[in-house]
């Protein structure tokens, strides 16, 4: 260990820092005893995780952006997965087209997603209703269903596939026991994604909520333009705890999968 | 023929629901950049004459430069030591990746947390004597930098990394061997090889950047705004025909960064290495 590797470490270690410091703050806040927003807090205790569980409008809000995250991962999910089995196969210009649109949402500021789905939802009453958001937050999470669908197809052997259509397989059998059983943590790692993705979404949200589907992030927003209340912090917390946990399964997932 | 058209049927699905509730709808609200109230380009040509545009534009840039370079500086040593620390990397790689699961609403509000008028930064300066009454951190374009650097980070150390971990040891080898010093071979081995990986790490910060919405809006204030911001509140206003041309040249900007950085050689690789 040299005085340079000393002073390296130093700085990658402050770094960290930074990096990690934010988040254990609001975790610490957020099993603070005060009534106001102090750190470090005077005492710990878990009254505003009492608040939070006592509160309908708070827990309104988590059960629409439960179900709306599930019901996005449904269609999502469903739709992905057809889409990456198809665009594998599909002809060069094509299979480029067709990915040119399902992945544009990685690209597209969201601002601009956000308005031109408010813009067009509006006309159709889609605004203020949980379908308006199940439709457009689908629209957000199909690229990461079909790009992880499609980097565990890239993986699988087409040998595989020959070999089971040779011993006599009809197509509909290969794909239920040779290729399906192979995609399957692709399809994992797809719908974890999917239910983060609608879970955390905001922006979109903000636009075509309304007020009659008041999701959880709308709603942190909203309470934050009115006050920094500890609540928010043990809503973060909860919600960091839940996505950490799901981003580490997919992680682990497609390491497992190596996509 | 049946044959041929079953991958279309599988892939129509997903292609019409996509085309019905994102790519036509954002289309048509663009449209209305050029098609209101009549065919015009107007809309467009008020552009360099309109001083709030250009105001916003040129900050939104600036922050966007900002914030790649911040974390082009503090990701290349957390990149390096994900790949010459073995020992420490699954801790590095945890800390990397423990925030960037976390939603950008959760990570901008421990910012506003830290940075409020009472918050932790400055309860910690006045505490070390360091200033005598609470500095204004929340709602400048600072906190809007230090916020979008710590939530961008992570974009930048994985394509690096990713970079890193495919440059053959023995070439460092090769060179000290030769007598070169370990800032040499850094400068002239490493850093030229990891190329790729930076270009890589700043395309995907900076075009995210550019359409940062939540961020500025919760911890920048309403004062120096950015692009996104400026749409929100001409969408508020119900002047669709501004937001949409503002939109476009927001997309434009864009899609002429990515355009731009896919000229340079091994980007696309490090790109699809980074998206895993």
């Amino acid at each position: 260990m040299t005085v340079t590797h000393l002073m390296a470490a130093t700085v990658v270690g402050l770094i960290l820092v930074f990096v990690a410091f934010p988040i254990v703050v609001v975790m610490v806040v957020s099993f603070s005893s005060a009534t106001y927003l102090t750190f470090p807090p005077p005492a710990f205790g878990l009254r505003w995780y009492s608040a939070y569980f006592g509160s309908d409008d708070w827990l309104q809000s988590t059960w629409l952006s439960l179900w709306v995250a599930a019901a996005v991962v449904a269609l999502a999910t469903l739709l992905g997965t057809l889409a990456a089995l198809g665009i594998a196969r599909l002809p060069g210009a094509l299979r480029v087209l067709a990915s040119a649109l399902i992945l544009s949402p990685l690209i597209v500021p969201v601002i601009v997603v956000a308005i031109g789905i408010y813009y067009s939802f509006a006309r159709y009453g889609l605004v203020g209703s949980p379908t308006g958001l199940i439709l457009a937050h689908t629209c957000l999470a199909a690229p990461f269903v079909v790009t992880s669908v499609g980097a565990s197809l890239m993986g699988i052997d087409p040998r595989l596939e020959q070999a089971a259509y040779s011993l006599g397989a009809t197509p509909a059998g290969t794909f239920l026991q040779i290729t399906l059983p192979l995609i399957r943590p692709g399809i994992l790692v797809g719908a974890l994604f999917a239910f983060i993705t609608s879970f955390d979404e905001l922006v979109v949200a903000l636009f075509i909520s309304g007020s009659g589907a008041v999701t959880l992030p709308r709603r942190m927003w909203d309470d934050l333009l009115f006050q920094i209340e500890p609540t928010i912090a043990a809503v973060s917390t909860l919600t960091i705890v839940l996505t950490v946990v799901l981003m580490g399964c997919a992680h682990i997932l497609g390491k497992r999968a190596s996509i | 023929m049946w044959q041929r058209a079953v991958p279309l049927l599988l892939a129509a699905p997903l292609l019409l629901f996509m085309l019905a509730f994102y790519a036509v709808p954002v289309l048509s609200m663009l449209m209305r950049s050029i098609n209101d109230p009549f065919w015009t380009l107007s809309h467009y040509a008020s552009l360099p004459g309109d001083t709030v545009f250009l105001k916003v534009f040129s900050n939104t840039l600036y922050t966007s430069l900002i914030v790649t370079l911040g974390t082009l500086v503090l990701g290349y040593p957390v990149a390096l030591s994900l790949v010459r620390a073995p020992r420490w990397a699954p801790l590095i790689l945890t800390l990397i990746l423990l925030p960037f699961w976390t939603s950008v609403l959760v990570r901008s509000y421990a910012w506003m947390v830290l940075m409020g008028r009472h918050g932790l930064i400055n309860e910690a300066l006045l505490v070390a004597g360091m200033i005598d009454r609470p500095l204004r951190i929340l709602n400048t374009p600072l906190a809007t930098q230090i916020a979008m650097i710590h939530i961008l980070l992570p974009y930048m150390v994985l394509p690096i990394a990713n970079a890193l971990r495919l440059i053959d040891p023995s070439l460092a080898r090769a060179s000290s061997g030769l007598g070169a010093r370990p800032w040499a071979t850094f400068r002239q081995i490493t850093l030229p090889l990891s190329m790729p990986g930076v270009a890589a790490g700043v395309l995907l910060v900076f075009v995210l950047a550019l359409g940062f919405y939540i961020t500025p809006a919760m911890v920048g204030g309403p004062r120096e705004i950015t692009l996104s911001m400026l749409i929100a509140q001409q969408v508020d206003q119900l002047n669709w025909a501004h937001a949409a041309t503002l939109s476009a040249v927001l997309l434009a900007t864009a899609l002429a960064i990515i355009a731009a950085f896919y000229r340079l050689p091994g980007i696309g690789n490090a790109l699809r290495m980074s998206a895993r």
